[in-house]
C-alpha cells in the first residue's frame, strides 16, 4: 500500500512537470513564428485567440483529425516507433532539470551526463524515421542528420567538461550553486558561443537544418509522415530545442539563480528565473533562424570538426591550467 | 526489494532476448536496433547496481556514438543481401568451425571469470571501492583511474589514438585535379589582385595572359 502511494505521488509529480512542458512547447512554436515574422516585418499568427496565442493548439487539433498515412513499402513497426522515440526522449530529459534547490523530479548524481546521454539518443528517432520510410529523401535526410548530430555532440561534450572543471560535480544543482558568485558565461564566454551554435546544429535548427532542407530534400526525414505522427516529430523537435535552452541556462546562465541578489527580487521563485533565461535563449534561437541563411553541408562538417572541436579542446587545457595554477580546482 | 527484483529481471530478460535477436533476426538493420536495445538494458542494469557513471557513459559512448556508426554502415552497404548470399547453400558450412571455436573460447573465459569470483571472492573486492557512500561513484572511479591505474589509462588512450591515426592513414588518398577551397586565400584576396583596369583601344581588344 505504501509502495502504491509512492508511485501515485511520483506520477502526480511527473504530470505536474509534463503538462506545463507540453503547453510551453505549444506556446514556444507560436513565439518562434512571431519572432520570425517580426524580423521580416510581418505579423505572424495573430488570428486565433488573443495575439494568436492559440494558433499552436489549433494546429495540433488539425493534425489530430488528419489521417495517418503509412507507406505500404515502409517498415511499419519502426515507422510508427520513430516519432514516439523522438517525443519520449525529448520529454524524459526534463526529469533532471532543477527548477529550484528542491524542485527537481530526480536529483541524480550524474545529472549532466544523463542530459547529454538522452540528447545523444535523440538521433535515433530521426534515423529510424528516415530508414523506415523506405524512400530516398527521408533516407538522405536521416544520414545527414546522423552525421551532423554525432559531430556536434563531440564539441558539446568538451564544452560540458569545461564547465565541470569549474564545478567539480556532475549534479545539476551543484552546477547552478557553483555559479553563485559569477555566472559561467563571463569566464567561459567563448564556450557559451560555441555551445549556442552547437545547440543549433544539435537540434537541426536553421542555419543548420540540412536534414530537412526543403530546397533539396522536400522535408528530409519527415517527408512520409502525416497527421499525428508528423505532429509528434514536430513537438519533439521543439521540446528538444527548449531542453537545449534549459541546458544552456543551467550551464552558463546560473539556472534558477536570481541575477539581482537583493530583497524584492529574492522573493521571486527560482522557476520563474529559469523560465526567463530559457525564453531569452529561445528568442536568440528564433532570431538566428530569421537572420542567417543555411550552411552548405561540407562547411557545416568543417565548422564542427576543424573549428569547434580544437577550440573547445584548447579551452579545456586553458581552464584546467588556470584552475591548477591558481589552486582553484574544486577538490573535495 | 520485490520492486528491485522485478526491475532486475525485466531488464535482464530484455537484454538476453535482444542479444539473441541480434543474431537471429534476418534484417541486419533490425539486428542493430536490437543491439541498441541490448546496450540500453545493460546500462539500466549498471545503474541498478549503483554504477550510474558507467551506465551513463555506456549510453553516451555505445548507444550515442558507436551504434550510430554501426547503423550508418549497415544502412549504406545494404548488408542484408550479402548476408543471404553468404548463408545460402553449402558455403555456410565453412563458417561453422570458426564460429564454434570463437564461441567455445568465450564460454571458457566466462567460466573462468565466474569460477574465480565464486572461489576467491576477495579478489574482486568491490566493497572497498564502491560501497563508500560518502563519495560519489564518479569521484571514486576518478580517484582510482588517475592514481593507481594512470599508466594503463594513458596506454589505452595511446592505443586508441594510434588506431585512429592508422585508420585515417589507410583510407586517406590524395586526389589530384581537385580544386580545394582555401578560406584564408579567399578572405585575404583584395581588390588590387583581383581586378585590373585597362585602357582599351578601340578595335584592338584585350589580351589576357593566364
Amino acid at each position: 500500500m505504501e509502495y502504491l502511494s509512492t508511485v501515485f505521488q511520483e506520477v502526480y509529480k511527473i504530470l505536474f512537470l509534463l503538462v506545463p512542458v507540453l503547453v510551453s512547447v505549444a506556446m514556444i512554436v507560436w513565439l518562434d513564428r512571431r519572432v520570425w515574422a517580426f524580423v521580416q516585418k510581418r505579423q505572424g499568427p495573430n488570428v486565433v485567440g488573443p495575439f494568436g496565442l492559440l494558433q499552436s493548439i489549433a494546429d495540433a487539433l488539425k493534425y489530430i483529425f488528419k489521417e495517418i498515412i503509412i507507406p505500404s513499402s515502409s517498415n511499419k513497426v519502426i515507422f510508427i516507433l520513430a516519432p514516439i522515440v523522438t517525443m519520449t526522449l525529448a520529454l524524459i530529459s526534463w526529469a533532471v532539470i532543477p527548477f529550484s534547490a528542491t524542485q527537481v523530479l530526480a536529483d541524480i548524481n550524474v545529472g549532466i551526463l544523463y542530459l547529454f546521454a538522452v540528447s545523444s539518443l535523440g538521433v535515433y528517432g530521426i534515423i529510424m524515421g528516415g530508414w523506415a520510410s523506405n524512400s530516398k529523401y527521408p533516407f538522405l535526410g536521416a544520414i545527414r542528420s546522423a552525421a551532423q548530430m554525432v559531430s556536434y555532440e563531440v564539441s558539446i561534450g568538451v564544452i560540458i567538461i569545461n564547465v565541470l572543471l569549474c564545478v567539480g560535480s556532475l549534479n545539476l544543482n551543484d552546477i547552478v550553486i557553483a555559479q553563485q558568485n559569477m555566472w559561467f558565461v563571463i569566464p567561459l564566454f567563448p564556450m557559451f558561443v560555441i555551445f549556442f551554435i552547437s545547440a543549433l546544429a544539435e537540434t537541426n535548427r536553421p542555419p543548420f537544418d540540412l536534414p530537412e532542407a526543403e530546397a533539396e530534400l522536400v522535408a528530409g526525414y519527415q517527408t512520409e509522415y502525416s497527421g499525428m505522427m508528423y505532429a509528434m516529430f514536430w513537438l519533439g523537435e521543439y521540446a528538444n530545442i527548449l531542453l537545449m535552452c534549459a541546458m544552456g541556462a543551467i550551464l552558463f546562465l546560473g539556472g534558477w539563480m536570481s541575477p539581482i541578489d537583493f530583497y524584492p527580487f529574492t522573493l521571486v521563485p527560482g522557476a520563474i528565473w529559469l523560465i526567463l533565461k530559457i525564453l531569452l535563449l529561445f528568442i536568440l534561437f528564433a532570431l538566428v533562424k530569421a537572420i542567417v541563411p543555411r550552411y552548405r553541408y561540407d562547411q557545416l562538417m568543417r565548422l564542427g570538426w576543424k573549428v569547434f572541436l580544437p577550440l573547445s579542446l584548447i579551452w579545456v587545457v586553458l581552464t584546467a591550467s588556470y584552475l591548477f595554477y591558481f589552486n582553484l580546482l574544486p577538490v573535495n | 526489494m520485490i520492486a528491485h527484483a522485478i526491475f532486475f529481471y525485466t531488464f535482464s530478460i530484455i537484454a538476453v532476448v535482444s542479444a539473441i535477436m541480434v543474431t537471429a533476426s534476418k534484417n541486419t538493420v533490425h539486428s542493430v536496433f536490437f543491439l541498441i536495445l541490448d546496450f540500453i538494458s545493460i546500462s539500466c542494469l549498471f545503474i541498478m547496481i549503483g554504477a550510474e557513471f558507467l551506465g551513463m557513459i555506456m549510453l553516451i559512448v555505445y548507444v550515442g556514438a558507436v551504434a550510430v556508426l554501426f547503423l550508418f554502415v549497415v544502412m549504406m552497404l545494404n548488408v542484408a543481401q550479402q548476408k543471404n548470399q553468404w548463408f545460402a547453400g553449402q558455403q555456410s558450412s565453412k563458417h561453422i568451425p570458426v564460429g564454434l571455436i570463437i564461441s567455445t573460447l568465450i564460454f571458457v573465459e566466462v567460466i573462468i571469470v565466474i569460477g574465480g569470483w565464486k572461489y576467491k571472492p576477495e579478489i574482486f573486492d568491490i566493497n572497498n571501492s564502491i560501497a563508500q557512500t560518502s563519495i560519489s561513484n564518479t569521484h571514486s572511479l576518478g580517484q582510482i583511474l588517475y592514481t593507481d591505474y594512470i599508466h594503463v589509462f594513458q596506454i589505452s588512450g595511446m592505443i586508441l589514438l594510434v588506431a585512429m591515426v592508422g585508420a585515417i592513414v589507410l583510407t586517406f588518398r590524395q586526389r589530384s585535379g581537385v580544386k580545394r577551397q582555401s578560406y584564408i586565400k579567399q578572405i585575404s584576396r583584395e581588390r588590387a589582385e583581383g581586378v585590373e583596369v585597362l585602357e582599351v583601344q578601340s578595335n584592338k581588344g584585350v589580351k589576357i595572359d593566364d
